[in-house]
C-alpha cells in the first residue's frame, strides 16, 4: 500500500505545480495583455487613484484635482477652463482625454518611466509615480488678449515667437469648461451630449484643428514664391497684370475690391490686396514653385505636433492653371489653420526661417525636476532673407498706409496682411475675416511675436475690409500684451 | 504481553527511542502565524484608511487565545502530533479573515468578516473537541455505514430548499445558510475507507478477469459503486460540479491506494472523460462554464463587458509578481462571488505571484503532512482515512484555485480556510483535527507501544 500512497502524494504534487505554472503564466507571461485590455478597469483606477499633475501657464497651474472619493477618485478641475480649453484639453474619466492632457498623459498621470529613478522597480511593485507637470510657453497676457478680443465670436487666435517656435497664444472661441467632463455622474454625459451636439462646435479647436480657406494672408506665400523664384524682381515695377483677369482656360473673370489693380505694382497690388495681380503671379510661378514654396511655409505637412496633432494645411498641387490662379489667391483647395498661418507671418518676421511650433517648454517630475525639455526644433527655411526682408517692408506698410492701419502699434514695428476668405457654395457663407502679423519692438534685435486670427462670423462683408476692421484689432491687443511683458 | 515472572525472555526490550514531539516548534509557529495575520489585519487599515484599524488588538487576541487553546489541547491529548498542521490551518484562516475583512470595506452593505469570525471560531471549538473526544482513530471504522447513510441524507436535504444562485446546495435555518454537501465529504471519506479497508483484498484478488482488468465480485463492488453514483448523481442534480468532481477523485484515488490496481485509474479516467464530455455538452449551465474557460474574453469582444472569470484574470494579471498589498487592489470588480469562490483572486491580486506562492506552498505542506501520516500508520483504515482527507484539501485546492486561474472550467467551490463559508471552514478544521490525530497514532505508536510494554504488570 505504500507504494500507492507514494503514488497518489506523487499526483497531488502534480497538481500542485501545475497550478504554480498556471499562476506564473498568468500573473507574469500574460500579465501585460491582460492588464492592457481594454474592458480591464483598473488603468482607469489608478490613473484617477492619484492626483493628476498639473499644466502651468506662466509659472502658474492652470489645472487642480479634487478628491471624489468616487472609485475613479480624483477629478480634474480647470482654472479659467474656457481661456485654456483649447490648449489643456479635456480629462474625463469616461470620456478619456485630449490636447495636452491627452499628449501629455503619461507625465500628468504618472505612467512616463521617465518620471522614475527605477522604471523596473515601479513594474515589479506596481507603485507609480506622483503625476508630473508639463509647463507650456504660453503667454497668459497674450491669451487673455486673444480671447477677450474674439468674445462672443467664432473664431481663433495662435501666437508664435518667430525665433523660436514657441506657442504663445492658442485660442478658440466659443469655448468650453473641460471641468464639465470631470467625473463619472451623469451631469458628465449631458455636458458631453450638449456639447458634441452644439451647432456652434465649442469643444473644436479651431486654432490647430479647423483649416479655414487662409483668402489674401496667403498672398505673403505667392509673393514670396514670385520674389524667390525670380518672377519679380523691383517691388515696384508693373507687373503685366490684366483687371479683370480671366482665369486661364475659362471664361470666369476675377476682379477687385479696389481701384488700380490693373498692371500694378507687387508694392502696391500687396498694399490693397489685388487679387488679379497675385493670381496672375501664382500661375507664372507654375504650380510645382508655388507648391515647393508653400510646403517650406509648413503646408502639406502631415506630421505637425504641438505635441497634439495639428491638422495638416493645404496647397494642392494638381491642378490646372485656372484653379492654380485661386489657390494662389487663397481660394479653391488652399486651406490652412490659424498656427499654419501664424507660422507664415513668422517666417517672415524671422527673415525667412520658420521654426516648428511648440507649446511644452518642458516637463517635470512633481518635484520639480526637469524630465525633458523641448530642444532644439527644425529650421525650416521658407524663402531667401531677402526676399524676407523685402517682404517684411512690403507687410509694414500694409499696417501703415493700407489695410491693416487696425494693427499699427506705437513704438514698435508691426507688418501684417488682412484677408477675407469666400467660402460656401458659390461663396454664399459670410467670408472668413483674418488677419496676420508680426511685431518687433523699437530697440529690440528679434520680433517679439507672430499672430494669426481668424474670425467665423465677421459682420463686414466689405472685401478686405472686413479682415482689417475685425481680426486686425485682435491681432494688436495680442501682439501688444507680448510686447508689453 | 510478558508477563512477571516470565522465563522465557525473549528479545532484550528495545532501547527507549523518544521522538521529538516538537510542541515547542508548533507554538512558535502559532504565534508566528497569528502575528502574520494581525499583520495583515493593520496592512489592511493602513493601506485604505492610514491608521491601524480599530479592531486589530481584537482580532489578534481573539485568534491567539483560539490558536492558543487549540494547541493546549493537542499537548494534552495529542502530543506527537504532526507541529505543522495546526500552524498552517491558523495561519490560512486568519488570512481568509483579512482578505473577508478587506473585501467587505467594499461593501459596507454586506458584511461578511463577523460571521466567519464565529464560524472560525465554531470551528477551533470542533477541533479541540475532535482531539479531546477522538482517543483513537479506529474507533471510526466503526461508523463506515452509519457516515454513508449521514452523508447521503446530508447530500439529498438541500433538495427540498430553493436553490441560490442556480445551486441547490444550501439550507437555511434561522438566518445560516449551511452547505450540508461541505460534511457530506468527511463522512464519505470515512466511508471509503472503512469500506476499502475492510475489503480490499476481496476487491484486489476476487472476481473474472476481462483482458488487463480484474474485475471483483459484484457483491463486493456493487455498493461503494452505488454510493459513488448516487452521490455524484445528487450533485449533479444540484448543479454543485466542484463537489462531484471531488467526490470522484476522492473514489478513484482511495480505490488506487487500497487496491493498487492501475486499470481502475483507467477506468476512473475514462469514465470521467465519458461523464465530463457528455455533463459539459447537454447541461447548459455546465456548458456556458466550458465556454467561458475556453474563450473568457468572449463577453468582452461582443460587448458585455468582462465576465467573472475575465475579472478574475485581470486581478491575477494586475498583482504581477510582487501584488498590490493587502487593502490596495481591485478584486472587488468580479463582482458576486468574490468572498467565496474568487477568494484567491483578491489574494492574487493583493499578494501578487509570491503570495499565491506562498498560499499554495501551505497547502500543499497540509496534504504532504495528511500523507505522510498515512505512510506511518500501520491499520489499512488509518493510512486510507489519512490519504482521502489530504486528498478532499489537495483535490478541493485544485478545483477552485484551477477553476479561478482559468487552468480548467470554473466550478464553484469554497477555497478550504480562506474562503467565505461557514460550513466549509467548520469542515475544514474537522479534517485537520483528524489529520492531527492521525499523525499522532502514527508518530505515537512506537513510544506508545514501549511505554505500555515497560508499565505491563
Amino acid at each position: 500500500m505504500t507504494r500507492y500512497i507514494r503514488h497518489a502524494a506523487a499526483f497531488c504534487a502534480l497538481l500542485l505545480l501545475a497550478l504554480l505554472v498556471n499562476a506564473a503564466r498568468v500573473q507574469i507571461v500574460q500579465a501585460r495583455a491582460y492588464d492592457e485590455n481594454p474592458a480591464n478597469r483598473r488603468h482607469t483606477i489608478a490613473r484617477y487613484g492619484q492626483p493628476r499633475g498639473d499644466i502651468l501657464v506662466g509659472g502658474r497651474a492652470v489645472t487642480g484635482s479634487r478628491d471624489s472619493g468616487e472609485q475613479f477618485r480624483y477629478e480634474r478641475t480647470y482654472k479659467n477652463g474656457p481661456l485654456y480649453a483649447p490648449v489643456t484639453g479635456f480629462a474625463s474619466q469616461v470620456y478619456g482625454t485630449s490636447l495636452l492632457e491627452g499628449a501629455a498623459d503619461g507625465v500628468l498621470a504618472g505612467t512616463d518611466p521617465a518620471l522614475s529613478l527605477l522604471p523596473l522597480w515601479n513594474d515589479l511593485a506596481r507603485t507609480r509615480d506622483p503625476g508630473g507637470r508639463v509647463v507650456t510657453t504660453l503667454d497668459a497676457a497674450a491669451q487673455q488678449a486673444a480671447y477677450a478680443g474674439l468674445g462672443a465670436r467664432r473664431g481663433a487666435v495662435a501666437a508664435l515667437e518667430p525665433s523660436t517656435g514657441r506657442v504663445l497664444a492658442l485660442v478658440s472661441t466659443p469655448s468650453y469648461d473641460p471641468g464639465e467632463l470631470s467625473g463619472t455622474d451623469s451631469a458628465v454625459a449631458r455636458a458631453w451630449a450638449r456639447l458634441n451636439g452644439a451647432a456652434d462646435r465649442p469643444m473644436l479647436n479651431r486654432a490647430v484643428r479647423q483649416t479655414y480657406p487662409p483668402g489674401s494672408t496667403f498672398k505673403v506665400v505667392t509673393a514670396a514664391a514670385a520674389l524667390d523664384s525670380g518672377v519679380v524682381r523691383d517691388l515696384d515695377a508693373p507687373t503685366d497684370s490684366p483687371d479683370p483677369y480671366r482665369l486661364p482656360g475659362s471664361t470666369a473673370r476675377l476682379t477687385n475690391e479696389v481701384e488700380g489693380c490693373a498692371d500694378a505694382s507687387l508694392r502696391y497690388a500687396f498694399q490693397w490686396s489685388c487679387n488679379t495681380v497675385f493670381a496672375g503671379l501664382g500661375v507664372k510661378v507654375g504650380r510645382h514653385a508655388m507648391g515647393s514654396t508653400a510646403a517650406g511655409f509648413g503646408f502639406n505637412d502631415r506630421r505637425l505636433g504641438i505635441p497634439f496633432r495639428v491638422s495638416p494645411s493645404t496647397f494642392d498641387t494638381r491642378v490646372d492653371k485656372a484653379q492654380l490662379a485661386l489657390s494662389s489667391i487663397g481660394q479653391y483647395n488652399t486651406r490652412a489653420t490659424p498656427l499654419q498661418m501664424a507660422m507664415v507671418a513668422a517666417a517672415v518676421a524671422n527673415y525667412g526661417s520658420v521654426r516648428t511650433p511648440y507649446l511644452v517648454e518642458r516637463t517635470t517630475t512633481a518635484d520639480g525636476d526637469t524630465v525633458s525639455a523641448t530642444g532644439q526644433h527644425t529650421l525650416r527655411r521658407a524663402m531667401n532673407p531677402a526676399t524676407a526682408v523685402r517682404l517684411r517692408e512690403l507687410m509694414t506698410d500694409v499696417v501703415e498706409k493700407g489695410t491693416g492701419t487696425n494693427a499699427a502699434i506705437p513704438g514698435a514695428t508691426v507688418g501684417g496682411k488682412s484677408g477675407t476668405a469666400q467660402h460656401g457654395i458659390h461663396n454664399s457663407g459670410t467670408p472668413y475675416a483674418w488677419f496676420i502679423s508680426w511685431a518687433q519692438a523699437e530697440d529690440t534685435m528679434e520680433p517679439a511675436v507672430a499672430v494669426a486670427v481668424v474670425v467665423e462670423d465677421a459682420a463686414a462683408d466689405r472685401g478686405d475690409i472686413s479682415g482689417g476692421g475685425d481680426a486686425a484689432p485682435i491681432a494688436r491687443a495680442v501682439m501688444e500684451a507680448v510686447l508689453d511683458r | 504481553m510478558l508477563s512477571p515472572g516470565t522465563t522465557v525472555q525473549a528479545d532484550p526490550p528495545a532501547p527507549v527511542v523518544r521522538l521529538p514531539r516538537r510542541r515547542g516548534i508548533e507554538f512558535t509557529l502559532l504565534v508566528v502565524a497569528v502575528l502574520l495575520s494581525v499583520y495583515g489585519y493593520c496592512d489592511v487599515g493602513l493601506a485604505r484608511t492610514g491608521s491601524v484599524p480599530p479592531g486589530a488588538a481584537g482580532y489578534g487576541a481573539g485568534l491567539g487565545v483560539l490558536a492558543l487553546l487549540a494547541h493546549l489541547a493537542v499537548r494534552l491529548r495529542a502530543p506527537c502530533a504532526d507541529p505543522l498542521l495546526l500552524p498552517i490551518a491558523v495561519l490560512l484562516n486568519g488570512l481568509g479573515l483579512v482578505l473577508i475583512y478587506r473585501l467587505d470595506l467594499e461593501t459596507p452593505a454586506d458584511r461578511a468578516a463577523p460571521t466567519q469570525l464565529v464560524w472560525s471560531t465554531l470551528g477551533f471549538g470542533l477541533f479541540i473537541a475532535v482531539i479531546v473526544l477522538l482517543r483513537d482513530h479506529r474507533v471510526l471504522q466503526r461508523y463506515t455505514y452509519v457516515s454513508v447513510v449521514t452523508a447521503l441524507a446530508l447530500l439529498v436535504l438541500p433538495i427540498f430548499f430553493p436553490s441560490v444562485n442556480g445551486a441547490r446546495i444550501w439550507i437555511r435555518i434561522a438566518g445560516f445558510s449551511i452547505q450540508p454537501g461541505e460534511f457530506a465529504k468527511v463522512m464519505l471519506a470515512l466511508f471509503f475507507a472503512g469500506y476499502l479497508a475492510a475489503n480490499r483484498n476481496a476487491l484486489a484478488y476476487t472476481g473474472r478477469r476481462i483482458w488487463l482488468l480484474q474485475l471483483p465480485t459484484g457483491r463486493v463492488l456493487g455498493p461503494i459503486l452505488a454510493v459513488w453514483l448516487l452521490s455524484v448523481g445528487v450533485l449533479v442534480l444540484e448543479r454543485d460540479l466542484g463537489t462531484s468532481l471531488l467526490f470522484f477523485g476522492l473514489f478513484v484515488i482511495l480505490l488506487y491506494v487500497a487496491t493498487g490496481r492501475t486499470g481502475w485509474i483507467a477506468v476512473g479516467l475514462l469514465l470521467a472523460a465519458c461523464g465530463a464530455f457528455a455533463v459539459g455538452w447537454l447541461e447548459p449551465h455546465v456548458h456556458s462554464r466550458v465556454e467561458d474557460w475556453l474563450h473568457p474574453f468572449a463577453s468582452i469582444e461582443a460587448g458585455r463587458g468582462p465576465n467573472q472569470l475575465a475579472q478574475s484574470l485581470f486581478a491575477f494579471a494586475a498583482g504581477g509578481f510582487l501584488g498590490t498589498g493587502l487593502g490596495s487592489g481591485h478584486s472587488i470588480l468580479i463582482g458576486f462571488a468574490v468572498k467565496s469562490d474568487f477568494i484567491l483572486a483578491t489574494a492574487g491580486e493583493e499578494l501578487g505571484l509570491a503570495g499565491l506562492c506562498a498560499i499554495f506552498i501551505l497547502y500543499g505542506l497540509l496534504v504532504e503532512r495528511g500523507i505522510r501520516a498515512g505512510l506511518a500508520l500501520r491499520d489499512p483504515f488509518g493510512r486510507l482515512l489519512a490519504v482521502g482527507l489530504a486528498s478532499i484539501v489537495a483535490l478541493q485546492v485544485f478545483v477552485i484555485a484551477g477553476g479561478v486561474t482559468g487552468l480548467i472550467p470554473l466550478t464553484g467551490m469554497a477555497m478550504p480556510f480562506l474562503a467565505q463559508g461557514g460550513s466549509s471552514v467548520v469542515t475544514n478544521w474537522i479534517i485537520v483535527a483528524l489529520l492531527m490525530r492521525l499523525s499522532d497514532s502514527a508518530r505515537g505508536r512506537s513510544e506508545e507501544q514501549q511505554r505500555t510494554e515497560e508499565v505491563a504488570p
